[in-house]
Parts: C-alpha cells; sequence; structure tokens
C-alpha cells in the first residue's frame, strides 16, 4: 500500500513560504533506538502529511512507533534520519513557540495543584497574566464539562475527570494543534464512548487540528478524518484511510455500513501488517 | 457469672487473692502499708466490671479509677519503707497494672464517633501507658530500694526539676535555642542549597557528592574540639557541630528527591518549552518534599545529639551537654535525669512540630492523605 494516501496531492516537503503549510509534514523519517539489546528500528522511512483543521488516527499494535511517531512531532524524541516540519519550523522550534498541546496516556495532574492551579500551569509558565489566566481556566474548564471542579484536587476526582482534566490543560493556551497519546486507554468503554463524544463536539468547536494515537479500531473510526495504520518491526506506515463519514456524528453511526466498511479495510492493513511469524 | 471474663481481669482477681494470702503471712506492721487498700480496691474494681458488662466507657472510667487508685495507694504506702517491700505489694502492684492494661485495651476498642473524640482517644491511650511507665519505675525503685545513684525515682527527678527550673532553662536557651536552632537551619539550608547546585551542574554531581558522604562519616568526636578551637567555647562551635551532622542526610534526601517526579510530568514541562528554574519549581521541588521533610525529621533529633554531645568538649558553664558533663562528676544524679528528661521532650517537641509542618506541605501525598 502506498505511504501516501492523503486527499490532496500535498508534496513531500510543504511549501512554507506560501502561507498554506501543512501542520505537519513528515518525508523519509527514521528513528533508531540505541538499547542494550542493540539498535532498534522505531521508525523506518514515514512519509506522511497533515493538513489544517484534520482529525488523524494513529493506529497499530504495540511497538509499531505510533507514541514514537507522535512523540518525534511533539520534540520529545529526535529523528535520526528523514525531515519532519511541524508548522513548517523545525519540531523544536514549534515547540518552543508552543504550537502544541500534549495530552499523556495518563492524566499526569500534579497533585499537589488543584484542578483549576493544574490548567493555569501551562498559562504560568508562558507568563499569561492573572486576569487572563482565570478567564481561560473557566472556559477550558467549561469545554470539557468540569465547571464547578475548579477547587477539587486530581486525587478527588474519577479517572474519566482526571483525563478530561488533562485536556483542558492542553487545551488552554490555545495551540492550533493537539497531540493525543491514548488518553482514553486506561478508560472504560462507557466513559471512553462519552469522552469520545465530548472530543468530537470540542473539535467541531475549536476547528484544531488534532493527532490521536489509539489501539482501538472503533474509536479510531469513529473520531477520525484519516486514519494512519502502523505495523511494528520496523515501525511503519502501511495504510492511510480517508474517511468519509459526516462531521457530524451520532454515537450510532458505529452500527452504518460505512462505518463497518471503513473498520474492515482497518482491520485488514493491521492484519497485513502482521505477516510476521505469529 | 459472665460469659466473657477478659484475661486481665482474670490475672488481677487471681494477683488479689494470692496477694492476700501472702499479705497475711507477714507480720503486721512490716513492709510498705496500704497493701490491703489497694487489694481491696483492685478486686472491688475488677468485680464491678465484670458486673457492669457492655458499656465500654463506664467500665473504662471504672477500670481506670480502680488502677490509679491502687497505684496511688501502694506509691504513697512504700514511702519510709524503702527496699522492705514484699510479694505482696508487687502481686498489688501487678493487679493494678492490669486493670490498667485492661482500660487501654477497652479504649482501644472504642469507635469514636467524631473527630474530637477520635483526638482525644489518641491523647488519652499514650498518657496512660506513658504514665504506667513512671509508676512501674516509681514503684520498683522504691519497693526494691534500688540506689539513688544508679537508678533515681521518677519523683526525685521531677523534683529536681521543680527545684533547678531556671537553670535547666538556661541550659535549654543555651544548647537548644542557639545551637541546635542555627547549626539546623545552617546545615539543613546548606545541603538543601547544595543539592541544588549538584543537579544544576553536572561536576558538582560527581565531585560533590563523594565528598557529602564523607562528611557524614566524619566521627563527631573528633571533629568537636577542633570546632571548639575553630569557633571558640561558646554556641558557634556547637552549631559547626549541627550543621557537619546535618548536612549530608539533606544532601543525599534532596538529591534523591530531585529525580522522584516521573517522565512524564517532565515530558509535559518541556512540551510547555519551560526552563529550568520553572521546572524546578513548579514540578521537581514540590515532588521532592517528602523527600526534603524527611531529611527534616531525622535532622531534628540528629542536631539535639550533635549539641549536646559537642558540649563534652569544652563549653561556657552552661549549656545541656555540660550540665550532664559536670552533674555525673558529683554524683548528682538526678540533675542528670532531668537533662534528659527535658533533651528527650525538647526533642519530641522539635520533631513534632517538623511533623506537623510537613502534613500541612504535602497534604496531596499518598501516605498523609490515606491512599
Amino acid at each position: 500500500m502506498n505511504a501516501i494516501a492523503s486527499h490532496k496531492p500535498a508534496p513531500a516537503i510543504p511549501v512554507t513560504q506560501s502561507g498554506v503549510a501543512d501542520v505537519v509534514a513528515a518525508s523519509k523519517l527514521g528513528l533508531v533506538f540505541n538499547t542494550n539489546d542493540g539498535p532498534v528500528q522505531a521508525l523506518s522511512n514515514v512519509d506522511l502529511t497533515i493538513g489544517k483543521g484534520e482529525f488523524v488516527s494513529f493506529i497499530g499494535p504495540s511497538g509499531c512507533g505510533k507514541t514514537t511517531l507522535l512523540r518525534v512531532i511533539a520534540d520529545l524524541e529526535k529523528p535520526t534520519s528523514g525531515t519532519i516540519m511541524v508548522n513548517g519550523m523545525t519540531p523544536e522550534q514549534a515547540r518552543e513557540r508552543r504550537a502544541y498541546g500534549y495530552v499523556f496516556q495518563a492524566a499526569a495532574l500534579f497533585p499537589w495543584r488543584t484542578i483549576a492551579d493544574n490548567v493555569a500551569l501551562p498559562l504560568e509558565i508562558m507568563g499569561i497574566s492573572k486576569a487572563e489566566r482565570a478567564e481561560r481556566i473557566r472556559r477550558t474548564l467549561e469545554l470539557v464539562n468540569l465547571a464547578g471542579f475548579e477547587k477539587k484536587y486530581p486525587w478527588q476526582l474519577s479517572g474519566g475527570m482526571q483525563q478530561r482534566a488533562s485536556i483542558a490543560r492542553a487545551l488552554a493556551f490555545d495551540a492550533d494543534l493537539l497531540l493525543m497519546d491514548e488518553p482514553f486507554g486506561a478508560l472504560d468503554e462507557i466513559v471512553r464512548d462519552h469522552l469520545n463524544q465530548q472530543l468530537l463536539e470540542l473539535w467541531a468547536r475549536t476547528n484544531k487540528t488534532i493527532c490521536f494515537v489509539t489501539h482501538s479500531i472503533p474509536e479510531a473510526v469513529y473520531l477520525s478524518t484519516r486514519i494512519v495504520v502502523m505495523s511494528p518491526r520496523p515501525g511503519r506506515v502501511t495504510d492511510i484511510i480517508d474517511t468519509n463519514l459526516p462531521r457530524e456524528r451520532p454515537l450510532d453511526v458505529r452500527e452504518s455500513p460505512e462505518f463497518l466498511a471503513i473498520a474492515a479495510r482497518v482491520r485488514d492493513g493491521l492484519k497485513a501488517g502482521h505477516s510476521y511469524e505469529d | 457469672m459472665r460469659a466473657s471474663l477478659p484475661w486481665q481481669i482474670a490475672l488481677a482477681l487471681l494477683a488479689v487473692v494470692t496477694g492476700g494470702v501472702l499479705q497475711l503471712a507477714t507480720a503486721p506492721g512490716g513492709g510498705p502499708g496500704n497493701v490491703w487498700p489497694a487489694l481491696g480496691l483492685v478486686a472491688l474494681a475488677a468485680a464491678a466490671t465484670l458486673a457492669m458488662g457492655g458499656r465500654p466507657v463506664a467500665q473504662a472510667a471504672l477500670l481506670f479509677v480502680g488502677a490509679h487508685g491502687a497505684a496511688w495507694l501502694l506509691l504513697s504506702g512504700v514511702a519510709g519503707h524503702e527496699g522492705q517491700a514484699g510479694a505482696s505489694f508487687y502481686l498489688a502492684l501487678s493487679g493494678a497494672w492490669l486493670l490498667a492494661w485492661r482500660c487501654v485495651t477497652v479504649l482501644s476498642m472504642l469507635k469514636p464517633a467524631s473527630q474530637g473524640e477520635k483526638r482525644l482517644l489518641g491523647l488519652i491511650i499514650p498518657l496512660i501507658f506513658g504514665a504506667w511507665v513512671l509508676i512501674l519505675w516509681e514503684a520498683i525503685v522504691r519497693g526494691a530500694g534500688i540506689p539513688f545513684l544508679l537508678l533515681p525515682p521518677p519523683s526525685a527527678i521531677a523534683e529536681r526539676i521543680g527545684v533547678s527550673t531556671a537553670v535547666l532553662a538556661a541550659d535549654f536557651r543555651q544548647t537548644v535555642l542557639k545551637a541546635v536552632l542555627a547549626g539546623y537551619i545552617i546545615g539543613c539550608g546548606a545541603g538543601f542549597i547544595a543539592a541544588i547546585a549538584a543537579d544544576r551542574f553536572l561536576f558538582l554531581r560527581r565531585g560533590l557528592l563523594p565528598i557529602g558522604n564523607m562528611a557524614a562519616a566524619l566521627p563527631i568526636i573528633g571533629v568537636a574540639p577542633i570546632m571548639v578551637m575553630w569557633f571558640g567555647f561558646d554556641w558557634p562551635s556547637k552549631a559547626a557541630v549541627v550543621v557537619i551532622m546535618t548536612f549530608f542526610p539533606m544532601l543525599v534526601n534532596t538529591v534523591v528527591g530531585l529525580s522522584a517526579s516521573g517522565h512524564m510530568e517532565r515530558d509535559l514541562m518541556r512540551t510547555y518549552a519551560s526552563g529550568y528554574w520553572p521546572t524546578l519549581f513548579k514540578l521537581r521541588l514540590p515532588a521532592a518534599m517528602p523527600f526534603i521533610f524527611n531529611a527534616l525529621k531525622i535532622n531534628s533529633t540528629l542536631a539535639l545529639i550533635g549539641a549536646i554531645v559537642a558540649e563534652f568538649f569544652g563549653t561556657p558553664v552552661v549549656g545541656m551537654g555540660f550540665r550532664i558533663s559536670t552533674e555525673v562528676g558529683r554524683m548528682n544524679i538526678d540533675m542528670v535525669w532531668a537533662e534528659i528528661a527535658v533533651a528527650a521532650l525538647a526533642g519530641t517537641l522539635f520533631y513534632g512540630v517538623v511533623a506537623l509542618v510537613e502534613r500541612a506541605v504535602t497534604f496531596w501525598h499518598p501516605s498523609i492523605r490515606g491512599g
């Protein structure tokens, strides 16, 4: 399967000067970890462009490099070959300009700060005034339906509420790009459905670009405008699927034939990647 | 007879009966007085408790009165008869002690309804416990006539504390308020700053930590006289010894604490392009607080020991260590014990204050918020 199955004929490297740069543009991206057991090819020859306002899911079995790819975009890992641009800059420049909000697998809220103070954390670091901070805390907590929990400590909230607070924290400084690394992986199915719906609403309202790592096929199909299927050893992109579901998606869209067809294609892509000895 | 006979009550009754038989056999007028009333009181309280049945608070009150009344009778009866106590005296004493034991057991099993009651119980139980350490000490030392030089009774020590309050207060000021406090603040502060510096600069981490280790291994007995030569006889030399003793625990604990924050949290700070200092103040230091308070608690008792021992090596004529070393020479053992009591109280209070501050600062830690 061709690695570039994008819906638009974008060049591998975006034209940054024209002002219509892609949010993420990776070309021949590779990353080798040097471990004690020798080098491990975590990413190999990844070509990918992500346009503004897209919701792109990365799906694959563990070890396929989906989290690593997200971390490279976030400048938490350095690629060892190829090029990658974020907003037309190097990932490091993009990180220093606070171009993205990152949501981790766990909420990673600071237990000594209240929910409001946790959301304020990036704002404090970025030197935003106190009045402005209060306003943004109010707005983002409302956005994730946590209004009224400002004075609670993280350990007084449920896992789903903690993860919503961590999303609020990532939204607080209004970066256009949201990177989410299996944010709902540790939550139960019911909470996850609910948060998926809320995330779609949030995406529709804020028009952000979202990169979303998951290992759940229904979650990926339900949320995304595009699904990047990855496979391990070496970590690589095996398929990129455009979903043509309407942007407005009630939960029962998951029983529609279009939905099931896309899910089947994702499953096939994952199977194809599993051509090794198991 | 009730279905349940607590074993402490059963043993107390047995002790009373045996004590009564033995007391009949002793010549009248010999040995400590008040043994009969004490035996009677213990028997009465034990029997009444059994008859009362399941009302724990009333039971505990009755046991409390019985045990401490009997103890008071015995202690006042032994005056003037030091060293003459026989088996019946000790049996009556153990009967009273068993009642107190039962009393604490009943109190421990209470399920307090309110926070205030819970706190009150948490205070009463250790107080009864501590009181009985003193009662047994007093009764055995007096009853067996143990020489004053070997172990004075607590009443003599309390009397000495009452008589010598001014001297003890002066010693306390000299040793605790000057040497310990100054040394503690400087030592802990220096250890903390050194830990931050070692975290910031690699060469310090490589070079300073092993040398800090060596400072911890310095023998206090060797260092104290040298500090006296450097800083003079007064409290600064003692404070210097305390600084040396408290520096290393603080350094090591802070260094470990600074690496206690998780990878995810540090990655998070990186995604905000946070610099070294914001990350230190907003993430790593708060996460290190449980470790830092560990060091502060360890150091609170170390500092007191250091200052007292250091005073053995030259000091003006005031200070707790000085007093202990000179009064031992003069055979004023009660004064030595009085100083020990003051030191124990000061150390406990110091530790308690640090622990209270810790609860307020690290309220978020699972060990304090309870899961």
